[in-house]
């Protein structure tokens, strides 16, 4: 594998994703004013300003964490332009006219040509016309009532739904990332699905991306009603780039009683060059509300980019007989850092909730996982399970963990398994010894430290997600 | 001619400790190396398989007329240089049967044949297995993970029956094996001997030659092999030890 490929996945993008047009900017810095002109270009209705403000002067009162194992330079945040038009990509005419070196790393993972084509901007055929596949499934669901849009587009087409669930997992002021969000995120994505709805088919953004760019503050709400069930997916495993260097999202879950939310997330936005330079900073909150009896939220995810991640996506087992499951597989290398893990705070009786986390460290990246697991006093009969691993690869990465357990009833059973391994050149010419190759001796070694949660994302990610880790490790080993 | 070494030298962190090995191993043979500890015997069969900690600085090795130092580790190991480690590495999470498969599968690729999926090479692998008289609950287990020593260079000779290598060298392969796990090892390496392969043990100690009965023994001390002889060499160095041999060279 050459080194070039491995640079590539490293390296800003330089087609497609930008643009000629940069209209319609605020200044930079973060004011009321600000906020006020954002609503109102938004054309939103009061109550979502009062809904802004309120986080923005929250935010104000608050303290940048600080206790998460990751340093970074001071956030200038009236440094950053808070509200920009989207940005349409640039059309190519034929996949011919993308950087050949991509091309190679999309058939390296996989990707379907259909899929390439709508991430590289390049202009799609009659019968995979992008808008016309996404205007297909949107009416395909519509008609058994599901909802499935832009944030932008749920406010002004139902406003009431937005009303009652925004903000009601994560509140406005909940931290300091999340406060920020909610004062200034632009667009995400909305997703209903009403009572004894199962949904058909796996609900993925990129359905949505190409025609509105994700954003800086993205803000993602996913509500499931009574017996209803959803499985969503978020992000791609082709490299993401972003001019953007802070990104804060929130994502809100509600399950209501039955009900059965399953999200997938696959993140590889750009990681910085191998000496720490540049890279995204994800600071991500990421919460569901199992409100309802019976009701099941499985958070899913393969962290494998972002320079900094701080990233705790949790479940708050509300409802009786409740389910929270967190599977993890954290990838860093060069000088990235993650602080990565889940809460699941248990209310109800007969709670239970699982947390299958991998970590895996190589170059000279520090990777962590923090987890809590908290029973209240009423929840009577919970029950956790959590397995932390990490696995080193090279003798300068680290490896941390920090798990709270935090019980308050006599009647819980807590469990908690940790192991650390490392891939080391002694097991590299092992595989080498056999005739195998180092890629797919990477890979293997990788796919069986992750199989706990690979088995868990939906098959063609799980395929994709295995080469794109091997892509990630090439050169790290031996 | 299998493998030709022609005065070959080697160092590790820019210490010599291949000093001009020569060795001719024919297909048919068995070649017992002995020697004490840091004689380099060990090394010797590291620099062969192209171990990456170790530098060749003179000499030559052919492998059926190619040039060894010329290839990659695992282009050596798909020409058929197969070496059983010393102390066989855990690799968590991967099956035994997983591993065995993609080697095999690579070999086959390799001499242009067919891959063979998982059911037809579970009949491959089944059969394979007795040879080292292991139950087949060690296929689905973690490659090495939680097995005893034992059991670690019984699965070592597991790959070799399933690879069928043309050369094979045993490191040590005997160290840390009790009476019954030696004898299975030695019947299971002799099971695979043929007219058309060759095995090279490194070994301290004679009581594996009693199982696997060398043609040749050579006694390598500092870096060189000082002296070649048929099997009574081995006895005579189980009688009188290494110490005549150093003086001697």
């Amino acid at each position: 594998m050459s080194a070039a490929l491995q640079n590539l996945v490293n390296q800003p993008y330089k087609h497609g994703f930008v643009t000629d047009i940069e209209t319609e900017s605020v200044a930079k810095g973060l004011s009321e004013d600000v906020i006020r002109l954002i609503s109102k270009k938004k054309k939103e209705p009061e109550w979502l300003l009062e809904f802004r403000l309120s986080a923005y002067r929250h935010w104000l009162t608050m303290e940048e964490p600080a206790w998460a194992n990751v340093s970074y330079p001071k956030i200038d945040f009236q440094d950053i332009i808070y509200f920009s038009q989207p940005k349409p990509k640039k059309q190519l005419a034929s996949m011919d006219e993308v950087d050949p070196e991509l091309r190679r790393t999309f058939e390296k993972l996989g990707v379907p040509l259909h899929e390439q084509k709508l991430m590289t901007g390049v202009a799609v055929d009659v019968i995979f016309d992008s808008v016309s596949v996404t205007t297909t499934y949107k009416a395909k669901l519509a008609e058994i009532g599901i909802i499935f849009c832009s944030f932008s587009e749920a406010v002004h087409e139902h406003p009431e739904l937005v009303k009652q669930y925004l903000g009601s997992v994560v509140p406005s002021g909940d931290n300091f990332y999340a406060a920020l969000n909610s004062a200034v995120f632009t667009d995400g994505s909305f997703c209903f699905i009403p009572k004894g709805v199962k949904c058909p088919m796996d609900l993925s953004t990129y359905f949505r991306i190409n025609t509105e760019g994700s954003g800086q503050f993205e803000r993602t709400l996913i509500v499931a009603e009574e017996g209803a069930s959803v499985c969503y997916l978020e992000g791609c495993t082709a490299p993401q780039f972003d001019t953007n260097q802070l990104h804060a999202a929130v994502v809100e879950l509600v399950a209501l009683d039955n009900a059965d939310i399953k999200y997938s997330t696959v993140q590889n936005w750009y990681a910085g060059d191998e000496n720490g330079k540049g890279g995204i900073f994800n600071f991500v909150t990421k919460r569901g509300l199992c409100k309802g009896v019976n009701s099941k939220i499985s958070w899913t995810q393969v962290e494998t980019g972002s320079a900094i991640t701080w990233k705790y996506p949790s479940c708050v087992l509300l409802g009786d007989n409740s389910t929270g499951e967190f599977y993890s597989v954290a990838l860093t290398n060069h000088l990235q850092q993650a602080d990565t893990g889940t809460k699941m705070i248990h209310v109800g009786k007969n709670t239970r909730s699982k947390i299958i986390s991998k970590g895996i460290s190589a170059g000279r990246s520090s990777n962590s996982y923090r987890g809590m697991v908290k029973v209240g006093s009423r929840a009577i009969g919970a029950r956790n399970y959590s397995q932390c691993d990490s696995m080193l690869i090279g003798d300068r990465c680290e490896a941390s963990t920090f798990p709270t357990i935090d019980v308050q009833n006599t009647t819980a059973t807590i469990e908690h398994e940790a192991s650390t391994s490392k891939i080391g050149e002694d097991q590299m010419f092992f595989f080498a010894q056999r005739g195998i190759d180092s890629e797919e001796a990477i890979s293997m070694i990788i796919n069986g430290f992750c199989k706990d949660v690979f088995v868990h994302l939906p098959m063609e990610f799980a395929v994709e997600a295995t080469k794109l880790l091997g892509l990630k490790l090439e050169g790290s080993v031996g | 001619m299998l493998l030709e070494v022609k005065n070959l030298k080697a160092s590790v962190d820019g210490v010599e400790i291949l000093k001009g090995v020569d060795l001719t191993v024919r297909a048919g043979e068995v070649h017992a190396i002995m020697g004490i500890n840091g004689s380099g015997k060990s090394t010797f069969s590291k620099v062969l398989a192209g171990h990456p900690d170790y530098t060749v600085t003179g000499g030559t090795a052919m492998f059926e007329g190619k040039n060894l130092f010329d290839l990659e580790p695992e282009e050596r190991a798909r020409a058929g240089l197969f070496l059983a480690f010393q102390y066989p590495v855990e690799i968590p999470g991967v099956s035994n049967s997983a591993l065995l498969r993609l080697a095999y599968n690579t070999l086959q690729t390799e001499r242009g044949l067919e891959e063979l999926d998982p059911l037809e090479f579970d009949d491959l692998v089944q059969e394979k297995i007795k040879v080292v008289e292991m139950d087949a609950s060690f296929l689905s287990r973690s490659v090495n993970e939680g097995f005893s020593g034992g059991e670690k260079k019984r699965n070592e000779i597991l790959q070799m029956a399933v690879l069928e290598p043309k050369l094979a060298i045993l490191d040590e392969t005997d160290s840390g094996l009790d009476i019954d796990a030696l004898r299975i090892v030695a019947n299971g390496v002799n099971s695979l001997l043929t007219a058309d392969n060759a095995v090279v043990m490194v070994t301290h100690y004679q009581r594996l030659l009693n199982y696997i009965v060398p043609d040749y023994v050579h006694v390598m001390d500092g870096g060189r092999i000082v002296r070649t002889g048929g099997k009574e060499l081995a006895l005579e160095l189980e009688a009188r030890g290494y110490d005549w041999l150093r003086a001697a060279a």
